[in-house]
């Protein structure tokens, strides 16, 4: 009997937290899609934004978002693997267990602090040796990649950690090296997990709001080199919610649906690869 | 002439690069967390955290961020812990890999990696408006609980699911009911791992802006009720910092929000160890 | 506050739109906007508490001192792109300009830019003090905030010869300005009409004026 009501209790619970969140989908996108029809696919996807003027175009944000989040990757991959390479299969425990910890740290950094870090050192340091106005792609790019590391490293230390050890008894036994074994043994074996890894931290890197808005400069053109300013579409939203009303306002849903169905696309893409359950 | 490096001398070359890169990455963390820290170490003092907050953050102290970001973290927590641990009880326990198990799974999965901004968008426009919450406390908690739910869901699942089969048999076997093998049984024992989920949210909320400034609101009075909007130590800084009011007081700040956000890394952080070393 | 600590006031930022809209949405009891109401916005009750100017403001150390609005119209719409084509140096313009919604750049817009529009390529930000803290710190930057903000760690450029001090703003020599208003749905009553009452007063407009704004009642007592 108590078994009957605990089950209809815990029942409940899950149905009303599930609802919570069915809730907050259906929301956004009923707000958003509708303004998509509304102004038609064309003008949705044109360069120009300019809401109060009827233009909804978010093809330059789009083009923004994926410009610093392929070099957030471009930082974060690197460094990322190197560490958890590193990690799984060139130190003893006690550094792992130091290392890895510390590293995850970075992971803890509120978004607003690496964003600060980048305005006081890293957009002065790009704008004085570099040119533009500091405020770009290139300073978004190596903060994200700096945000986005935690978590590829986090997962390929974990996938490779995967990796039976008879694989690398076996290497070792026809007598390849360490390194050897890593590059043609265990990185291709822990290819899905290392995978899975990086669309995640693009997942994170397109997400990303504060540390962006207060580095990339946020304007509208299209950057034409890594050294001019960007606007995402999560900086979009966070510039002007506060004041949209009305069609501009369901435009800001719009680019929400548009980032939750990126979102969405990439879990879907993680999950094949890595053949979860 | 061919000139081939040998697989000894290859090792040894990637072997410093990659030491070489994990060095960088620890140096980049130590550097961010030490410049913060100097810069506002020397501003901190007892009469920092308990004075109120004068002169839009240019003197005083930051008492009503911290009470602010107190407040709303618990009230996320307290929201989101319930929903989250029963729904995933209720998944692991219940329906047990089925269809519409990986269904809400999936969905879990997707919106723990909806990007903050969003929930803010949602917070600001039901909440706020809609619900006619205002800017409050009440509203920045119930974005932040509905943000972390689906973290607090898969971890807990997580946890859940590395119970031993055997535990629950046994429990069974001695005559235990449902409720009571999970309550006596799985509960207790994957709860270090719950815990980590938990605290791990309590992190994430605490550094948390995007969905917090347009939902709590910004406010820099001491928060009287429910329904006082409050500032959170990470937007108090974001205005500081981007406004260039105060930079010192925005170093401590940060310095502040670091330092708990650490403590609550490393709690999370034994617990899980005492976890995993139960089982691993 | 001091004298009445049971009433709570709060105060949230946001652009003059923003303020505007919370208003009509029953957010906030007092809405606050730094620019005139549009037609569509006419429902609300206005009262003015100050007036305060727009100020274009550049890097300390630039030698650029005064330009006229049409240059300032070139730099902002992205016609003029070098510091060279105004006398300075050889160094790209970083124009910086307020989001869409602010009420700083719906009044520059309306009176410094007329009929230009302000260029995709500008930086945007979203409050007078992040412009203010890039262009302290940007040697090319140019952007533009208002009067009362200006501090010794940016220079204010003088618009057609006329430099934006108060004496200027006050006798209209310096012709950039706009109201500061306190925004309701209804008459003020209770509370909130001590607030208004207060902010009008003596006491109030001695704040603002220390504040760098001029304040209402100096400009309508004249």
């Amino acid at each position: 009997m108590k078994d009957k009501i605990a089950e209809k209790l815990l029942l409940f619970i899950a149905f009303s937290a599930i609802l919570s969140l069915l809730l907050i989908t259906f929301f956004i996108f009923q707000q958003g899609i509708p303004l998509i029809f509304k102004v038609g696919l064309s003008n949705f996807f044109s360069t120009h934004w300019a809401p109060t003027r009827g233009n909804f175009g978010i093809l330059s944000m789009i083009i923004g978002s994926l410009m610093v989040t392929a070099g957030a990757l471009v930082v974060g991959i690197p460094f990322g693997l190197a560490c958890a390479i590193f990690l799984a299969e060139f130190s003893s425990p006690p550094i792992q267990k130091t290392l890895k910890p510390i590293i995850e740290l970075l992971a803890g950094i509120p978004s607003v602090v690496y964003g600060f870090i980048g305005i006081v050192i890293l957009v002065p340091f790009i704008r004085e040796h570099f040119g533009g106005p500091g405020f770009s792609v290139l300073a978004a790019s190596i903060i994200l990649g700096i945000m986005i590391l935690p978590t590829i490293v986090s997962i390929s230390y974990d996938a490779l950690l995967a990796v039976p050890n008879t694989y690398r008894e076996g290497s070792y036994a026809v007598g390849a090296t360490k390194w050897q074994t890593v590059v043609m043994l265990l990185l291709p074996a822990a290819r899905s997990g290392i995978v899975a890894g990086i669309i995640l931290g693009m997942g994170r890197a397109i997400g990303e709001t504060m540390a962006v808005i207060m580095i990339a400069g946020n304007a509208l053109k299209i950057p034409h080199s890594m050294l001019d300013s960007v606007r995402t579409l999560t900086s979009t939203l966070a510039l002007e919610l506060g004041y949209a009303t009305g069609d501009h306002r369901a435009a800001l849903f719009a680019c929400g649906s548009f980032l939750f169905l990126i979102i969405i696309l990439l879990n879907i893409i993680a999950i094949k690869i890595t053949g979860r359950k | 002439m061919t000139f081939r490096i040998g697989p000894r001398t290859n090792q040894i070359i990637a072997y410093s690069i990659l030491l070489l890169m994990t060095l960088i990455t620890v140096v980049v963390l130590f550097f961010i967390i030490g410049y913060v820290f100097k810069n506002g170490i020397g501003q901190l003092s007892l009469e920092f955290l308990t004075d109120k907050t004068r002169d839009m953050g240019k003197e005083g102290g930051i008492l009503p961020s911290i009470l602010g970001t107190f407040f709303v973290t618990i009230f996320a927590i307290i929201i989101a812990t319930p929903l989250g641990v029963g729904s995933a009880v209720y998944l692991v326990e219940y329906t047990k890999g089925g269809l519409i198990h990986r269904i809400i799974s999936f969905g879990a999965d997707c919106l723990a990696g909806v990007p903050s901004i969003i929930f803010g968008l949602f917070g600001f426009i039901f909440f706020v408006i809609r619900l006619n919450l205002g800017w409050s406390i009440i509203s920045g908690g119930l974005t932040l609980a509905v943000m972390i739910i689906p973290t607090i869901i898969r971890t807990t699942e997580e946890a859940i699911k590395a119970v031993p089969h055997s535990f629950r048999e046994i429990s069974y076997s001695l005559g235990g009911g449902k409720l009571d093998t999970i309550l006596k049984v799985v509960l207790p024992t994957s709860l270090p791992g719950i815990l980590t989920g938990v605290i791990l949210g309590i992190g994430r909320a605490v550094g948390e802006t995007a969905a917090v400034i347009f939902t709590a609101g910004s406010s820099l009075g001491i928060p009287t009720s429910a329904f006082s909007s409050t500032r959170t130590l990470a937007v108090h800084f974001y205005i500081l910092a981007r406004e260039g009011i105060s930079m010192p007081k925005a170093y401590a700040t940060a310095t502040v929000l670091i330092i708990i956000i650490l403590l609550v890394n490393f709690i999370a952080y034994r617990l899980m160890h005492r976890f995993m070393a139960k089982y691993y | 506050m001091e004298k009445h600590p049971e009433i709570q006031i709060n105060v949230q930022g946001g652009g003059s739109t923003a303020g505007i809209q919370a208003t009509f949405n029953k957010i906030c009891d007092i809405g606050t906007s730094s620019r005139n109401l549009k037609i569509s916005e006419k429902d609300l009750k206005v009262i003015v508490i100050a007036i305060d100017g727009i100020a274009v403001i550049v890097h300390k150390d630039n030698s650029v001192n005064n330009l006229s609005t049409e240059d300032i119209r070139s730099i902002f719409s992205g016609k003029i792109e070098n510091w060279q084509d105004l006398g300075g140096r050889d160094e790209k313009i970083i124009p910086v300009t307020r989001e869409e919604g602010s009420g700083t750049r719906g009044s520059f817009e309306d009176m410094i830019m007329g009929d230009g529009i302000i260029s995709d390529a500008c930086l945007v930000q979203d409050s007078n003090g992040s412009v203010r803290e890039i262009i302290a710190t940007t040697p090319q930057g140019i952007g533009y905030i208002s009067v009362g903000l200006v501090d010794e760690r940016e220079k204010a450029v003088a618009i057609n010869g006329v430099k934006p001090t108060l004496a200027n703003l006050i006798t209209c020599k310096y012709k950039f300005s706009r109201p500061f208003l306190l925004l309701l749905l209804e008459e003020p009553k209770g509370n909130i009409k001590e607030f208004i009452d207060y902010v009008l007063s003596k006491e109030g407009q001695d704040i603002l004026k220390k504040d760098g704004l001029i304040p209402a009642t100096e400009i309508y007592n004249d």
